[in-house]
């Protein structure tokens, strides 16, 4: 059995590369974090979850403290859609206890796969200028800032969004991750909001999000400190590292490719361990 | 002194989360420090579920394990702040949206807080 300092410093090292990458192609630190614990490191699949929800925390609110300053965030419509996601996360919370924890794997590979190929579908800013009377009246329609100035926007299907937002929150409760992918799908496809504004706003939900489960997990000994401490600090640093090389390249297709290989490798491996009652 | 808006907002909001993070994040380090530093060379176990020790998982226990210096419990302590980091945030817009005499989303957030009080409380009975 490896002691203790070992396994951190692999740990360390392992969610450092998993923020990079997910920092780097904006599906999150979770996904390759949970895979990592649970199939490699052979770590009981609720302390994984436990540490992946502390360490979706702090990247989401590291880097929504940047993106809210710049005023990119639509503050109100990430409020609104927090009813939802936090009502998802809490149900999401409360099942994780009664659902066989290979019937978790499963699920954390099929929607692994399925953000993995909304992350790579090609994304045409369209700017949405229709008039919608709930946007209206809940004040969601804004601008946000470009080079040729602000460019303002309109909310849609705001009924049918809010309902994705549920389902978002319960993946996010239920498997102990951001669940960026299925947020950012909901706000770009059913509520048209530019993609911009959709990554930082659901960015700036995440945290919300995950602290709604945590609250859960924490009081049921899901989160365990000498597991989560190199989980989040690692984590942590990889994302700000990503962040840094995001700014300085632009070429980051072929990155998302590579990803997408070690996704579906990663999903494929959870599924099959969940079918064959090894996880 | 100008009415109080969505800019400024924006920057307390910022401002606690950053915060938040990094004082949280340094807690967990210098716990971390401590912890490998007394129980690094200790054999690891998390192969089978078994919930976390009673020092980390009450607040009394923490409080004590805190005073004590022990890793795991300061380590857990910078953990609940950071769990509360994105909670506090929720609670500063409440009162922004008060200051800007915007009782809608005044409701809303409080909404938010609600549910997340729900969900601390529904943890605790599970």
């Amino acid at each position: 059995m490896m002691s203790v300092i070992v396994l951190t410093l692999i740990i360390f090292i392992g969610s450092y590369f998993a923020g990079l990458l997910g920092s780097l192609t904006g599906l999150g630190g979770g996904f390759v974090i949970i895979p990592l614990l649970t199939l490699l490191l052979k770590v009981d699949i609720h302390y994984a979850i436990g540490a992946s929800l502390v360490s979706v925390i702090a990247t989401s609110s590291g880097s929504a403290a940047a993106y809210v300053r710049e005023g990119i965030t639509n503050i109100r419509l990430g409020m609104f859609l927090e009813i939802a996601t936090t009502a998802g996360a809490m149900v999401g919370a409360l099942i994780a206890v009664y659902i066989p924890t290979n019937f978790i794997a499963i699920l954390f590979g099929v929607i692994l796969i399925t953000s993995a190929v909304m992350s790579l579908r090609k994304k045409a800013e369209l700017i949405n200028q229709e008039k919608n009377i709930l946007a209206e009246k809940l004040k969601l329609n804004s601008s946000f800032p470009t080079a040729n100035g602000p460019v303002a926007y309109s909310v849609k299907n705001v009924g049918s969004g809010f309902f994705m937002m549920l389902f978002a929150g319960v993946i996010s409760g239920l498997l102990g991750i951001g669940s960026g992918a299925l947020k950012v799908l909901a706000m770009d496809t059913v509520m048209r909001i530019p993609f911009k504004v959709s990554t930082t706003t659901s960015n700036f939900m995440i945290g919300v999000t995950a602290a709604a489960s945590a609250v859960v997990y924490l009081q049921r000994g899901y989160i365990d400190p000498g597991l989560s401490m190199p989980v989040a600090i690692g984590v942590l640093l990889g994302a700000l590292s990503g962040s840094k090389i995001l700014v300085h390249t632009n070429s980051s297709g072929w990155l998302r490719w590579i990803f997408a290989i070690v996704v579906t490798f990663l999903a494929t491996q959870m599924i099959y361990n969940g079918f064959a009652g090894k996880i | 002194m100008s009415r109080f808006k969505d800019t400024d907002m924006q920057a307390v909001i910022g401002w606690i989360l950053r915060l938040g993070v990094l004082l949280s994040m340094s807690i967990i380090f210098i716990g971390g420090i401590i912890y490998l530093y007394r129980h690094g060379h200790i054999p690891a176990d998390y192969h089978t579920f078994k919930g976390v020790p009673d020092f980390v998982h009450n607040a009394p226990g923490i409080f004590n394990g805190v005073i004590t210096f022990r890793g795991r419990a300061i380590i857990q302590a910078g953990i609940i702040l950071l769990i509360a980091t994105p909670i506090l945030r929720v609670v500063f817009s409440a009162i922004g949206f008060i200051l800007e005499r915007d009782y809608l989303y005044t409701g809303i957030t409080i909404l938010v807080l609600l549910i997340i009080t729900a969900s601390m409380l529904s943890g605790h009975a599970g």
